[in-house]
């Protein structure tokens, strides 16, 4: 105890920046390799640009990994180079798609707006890091974060600057610039969800009323969070968007049942989730035609209104590619609808096969694995809380959205994370990439000794319980 | 909160675990399947720039890829479109059919075949070519087929299939009217598309293969099928007397709706020779037969040849050549002249006759002679087989013997052929349709004591006056045509 004092059970975590170095370059060969590789597969030749490009991305890189030196030197190192990788492939698949819309004399360029958001994702990531310096701090904004999240979901329905683009009001315009809201608004939601949780959980595991085999907490716990959830979900409603609104549910459920370890809430809110699962189906027609296009995409495809072209040329697209794909250039990926954003991983499955998707889906179970490993090593309620509620995000997002795509559930849109062409979308998963990094650096670092290496401590009239 | 922590892992993990089994369900499993959709316009589009094999007849191809410099790379042509169309179908961005589709797998280069191929160009980085398909068709009595139909006055709709009796050899197949592939393959889509449209709602309907696809009465033609289910019955030789008179009434009928007449031919009184009633294509006397062999024996004797079952397996679709069952005793009676429910495809009918010159033995009929790789070495040569063995060897010669006296003193005449014996058999069907003509048929085989092939020619429409519509006039000669382009 007195030699090792800052250590948990006598383990102390490494830095391993040097680690994380060696990954980025990885990270980057990938990155760069796939443009290189769309250059020679599309049009014959290695880019022009290849060292301009090869070199931004680099420093973008780079610059994370100097800054996570200085201020995070205990975070975890797998984190950076797996979103590196995964951007950089995005991108690369996002360039080769403008190639493709250019032969076609269809609007292009979407591969330089994504790396300028890219720069500014890596921006506010640096920006996180450095002001944030505990996560702590924002339980402080538990309300403040559950207002704005509803102002910024709220903020679509407004006249001038809402749109509906695809049937779902989610954009706001404003000026040159469109932003889809809600991609912050689900950071947010997790900050006030695990602000309240940790501050009531509690009352919320302990007191209520045992109604049947469950136990009801009392309305006055549940009250606010109810509310919230309700009004999230009736936006959505509103605004039509299916995935967020199951994204935003499944959140708050996988929080709530960390947060009370009552797995009763699962129950209950899968129940609920059924309720409303087949309420949405029999109630709203856009819902029970996409579950309809879902169990017989063949009978919709050249015919009964051509709906399910977008999800039947994806799995065309994916069994031409097959286990190594056609290689960047040799398939048309460009068939499908949305190729660059949605349904990305239908591109990569073409053109790169079943080895990339599988391998993209390991990379994003790598992500989920470090956010979730940062939760049960961190020391507080609140950075557990928020730590699972992130990893939570990610992994409904990618399960709904592979999974619409590859066809194992019903399809709704949602952005693939860091590949997927999308502002809003790559800045704020950037912003929670740092939020991540902050936590299990709060959480790997060494405790501060506390001892004075006074073995009498406990016998002391006066004794220091902790420093500040 | 570990403990939830923990679980939520596994879920997420479980989570993962599931897509990449779908992404490996879809990507591997089900990935022929989705190759093979018709509607899979990537499959489509790569085969398009493919260099495509040819299809040969002889050495000469039919169809083949030239190269181009538009998007697509390579250019489907058909050298000569309106003879061969029906054969090889056609190679469009939107579908495939006749041997294109049937031999897709080959043409494209994707089949096993091909394999060695394959590895090679990807080794040595060549876009991989695909195998050439080598018909069993013989240019010249292709020809004769053609121009004898196609020589008829009017809008002709009918077809010719000629066959190598020993082997089941397609010697020939045409079919009228008929319709330029090339239209169809052309890579301005919205011209090719307009010219299937057009070719498809055609009333005369270009694009059906009718010697596979049309299936029509084929009248007194079958009368070779009673005649056959007469002699194996061990009744009759070729030499027996058989049922005449100048009517018959069908059993359990009365009046002129069960009555049958051989409309002014001689067909004696009670009994008259065998021969005699297939050279006049007595009605009465294979109503009669058909009758006394039974609906059981004639349903027998017809699937033997080949009726009521698929057997062309290198062309499609194709057309199952019906002969009704459960047959009271009219019904029989009027099947054994080729009446009632009796459909036949042209090709049905020239498998008739080949099987009687093939001395009773069927042999599946097939167009696809020989695979080849790019380089033309042979990869694949279909052998012959036997479909079924409809007839007895003696029964087969009996046949013979008849079918060559109603060439040689009966209303086959016109297929004569100096200096060779040939055997035949005409017929005329009634379409039982207001304001349709009569089907004109005519079946024949050559040299009978040596036979190298086998005909069947079907005019379903010609601008001939209705009453001079008869298989002997018109058909004959079409037969006698391609015959001689076999023999000679």
């Amino acid at each position: 105890m007195a030699q090792n004092s800052g250590s948990f059970l006598g383990f102390v975590h490494r830095r391993r920046r040097g680690a994380e170095l060696f990954l980025l370059v990885l990270a980057l060969a990938v990155g760069i390799g796939a443009y290189a590789a769309v250059g020679i597969g599309v049009e014959g030749e290695v880019p022009a640009d290849i060292i301009g490009y090869g070199g931004w991305l680099a420093v973008l890189v780079v610059g994370c990994h100097v800054v996570v030196r200085f201020v995070a030197p205990y975070a975890d190192p797998v984190l950076l180079p797996v979103v590196a990788a995964l951007n950089g492939l995005g991108l690369a698949v996002i360039h080769r798609l403008d190639l493709a819309y250019e032969a076609a004399d269809k609007p292009h360029g979407f591969a330089q707006q994504q790396l300028i958001w890219m720069t500014l994702g890596v921006l506010l990531f640096v920006a996180t890091l450095v002001l944030l310096r505990d996560h702590r701090v924002l339980q402080r904004f538990t309300y403040t974060s559950g207002l704005a999240a509803i102002v910024l979901l709220l903020l679509p329905m407004l006249p001038v600057i809402g749109s509906t683009i695809n049937g779902a009001r989610i954009w706001i315009h404003l000026g040159p610039f469109s932003f889809q809201p809600g991609e912050i608004a689900k950071v947010l939601l997790v900050i006030a969800f695990a602000g309240y949780l940790v501050l009531h959980r509690d009352a919320l595991a302990l007191a209520g009323r045992r109604v049947l085999f469950v136990d009801l907490p009392r309305g006055r716990d549940l009250g606010p969070i109810l509310a919230m959830w309700l009004i999230s979900l009736g936006i959505l409603v509103f605004q039509r968007d299916l995935g967020s609104s199951l994204l935003f549910f499944g959140l708050f459920l996988i929080m709530l049942y960390v947060a009370t370890e009552r797995p009763g809430w699962l129950i209950v809110g899968g129940g609920l989730f059924l309720a409303g699962a087949f309420l949405a189906y029999k109630l709203f027609s856009h819902v029970a035609i996409r579950v309809d296009v879902w169990l017989q995409p063949f009978d919709y495809y050249d015919k009964r209104g051509d709906l399910s072209f977008q999800p039947v040329e994806a799995m065309f697209g994916m069994g031409w590619g097959g286990l190594i794909g056609r290689g960047f250039g040799d398939g048309s990926p460009d068939r499908v609808p949305y190729a660059n954003s949605d349904f990305i991983v239908a591109s990569i499955g073409e053109e790169l096969g079943l080895t990339a998707v599988i391998a993209v889906v390991l990379l994003y179970g790598l992500i989920v694995e470090r956010a979730l490993r940062a939760a049960l090593v961190c020391r507080d309620g609140f950075g557990k809380l928020v730590a699972t509620g992130l990893a939570g995000v990610f992994t409904i997002q990618v399960f709904v959205v592979i999974g619409g795509v590859t066809r194992l559930i019903p399809l709704t849109g949602l952005t693939t994370p860091f590949l997927s062409y999308g502002g809003s979308s790559l800045v704020a998963n950037w912003v929670i990439i740092a939020l991540l990094l902050r936590i299990s650096d709060q959480a790997r670092r060494p405790i501060p000794d506390l001892s004075f290496g006074d073995e009498n401590a406990d016998v002391e009239s006066t004794q220091v319980v902790k420093l500040p | 909160m570990n403990k939830p922590i923990r679980t939520i892992a596994i879920v997420c993990m479980l989570m993962f675990l599931a897509l990449m089994l779908n992404a490996t369900y879809l990507q591997y499993y089900k990935a022929g399947a989705l190759d093979k959709d018709p509607r899979n316009r990537r499959v489509i589009a790569a085969a398009f720039s493919r260099e495509r094999g040819a299809i040969l007849v002889g050495r000469d191809p039919v169809a083949q890829s030239v190269a181009t410099d538009d998007q697509y790379k390579f250019q489907r042509t058909y050298s000569q479109p309106f003879k061969y169309a029906p054969l090889t179908g056609w190679f469009s961005y939107y579908s495939q059919t006749g041997i294109e589709q049937s031999q897709n797998d080959v043409l494209s280069g994707d089949d096993s075949l091909l394999f060695v191929t394959k590895l090679v160009d990807l080794l040595s980085n060549d876009s991989s070519k695909g195998g050439s398909v080598e018909l069993t068709i013989d240019p010249a009595a292709q020809t004769a087929a053609y121009d004898g139909l196609r020589s008829l006055p009017g809008d002709v709709q009918g077809a010719v299939v000629a066959l190598e009796p020993s082997t089941g050899k397609i010697l020939a197949m045409v079919s009228l009217p008929t319709y330029d592939p090339n239209r169809l393959a052309e890579h301005d889509f919205s011209e090719a598309g307009k010219a299937y449209d057009e070719l498809n709602a055609n009333e005369s309907q270009p694009l059906l293969n009718r010697a596979i696809q049309t299936r029509l009465p084929p009248g007194s033609t079958f009368k070779v099928v009673t005649a056959a289910a007469a002699i194996e019955s061990g009744n009759y030789t070729a030499d027996s007397m058989v049922p005449g008179g100048a009517t018959y009434q069908l059993p359990l009928t009365s009046g002129d709706s069960g009555l049958i007449d051989n409309e002014g031919r001689d067909c004696g009184t009670s009994r008259i020779p065998f021969a005699q009633a297939m050279e006049n294509s007595c009605n009465t006397t294979f109503a009669a037969l058909a009758n006394e062999v039974g609906a059981d024996a004639m349903q027998k004797q017809a699937e033997a040849f080949g009726f009521n079952s698929r057997y062309l397996e290198d062309l499609g679709p194709q057309a199952e050549s019906n002969f009704p069952t459960d047959m009271n005793e009219p019904e029989t009676g009027q099947s054994g002249i080729g009446q009632f429910e009796v459909a036949s495809t042209p090709l049905q009918m020239a498998m008739v006759v080949a099987g009687i010159a093939n001395g009773g033995t069927v042999m599946r009929p097939y167009v696809v002679d020989e695979v080849q790789s790019p380089e033309l070495d042979v990869l694949d040569k279909t052998e012959p087989s036997e479909l079924s063995r409809a007839v007895s060897s003696s029964t087969a010669s009996e046949l013979t013997k008849l079918l060559v006296a109603t060439v040689d003193d009966g209303t086959a005449y016109p297929a004569a052929i100096p200096g060779v014996v040939v055997a035949g058999k005409t017929g005329t069907a009634q379409s039982g349709i207001d304001n349709v003509p009569p089907y004109a048929w005519f079946v024949s085989f050559a040299p009978a004591d040596d036979p190298q092939v086998a005909v069947a020619v079907m005019i379903q429409k010609a601008d001939i006056p209705r009453g001079e519509i008869a298989g002997g006039q018109l058909g004959g000669p079409i037969a006698k045509a391609v015959m001689e382009a076999v023999i000679q």
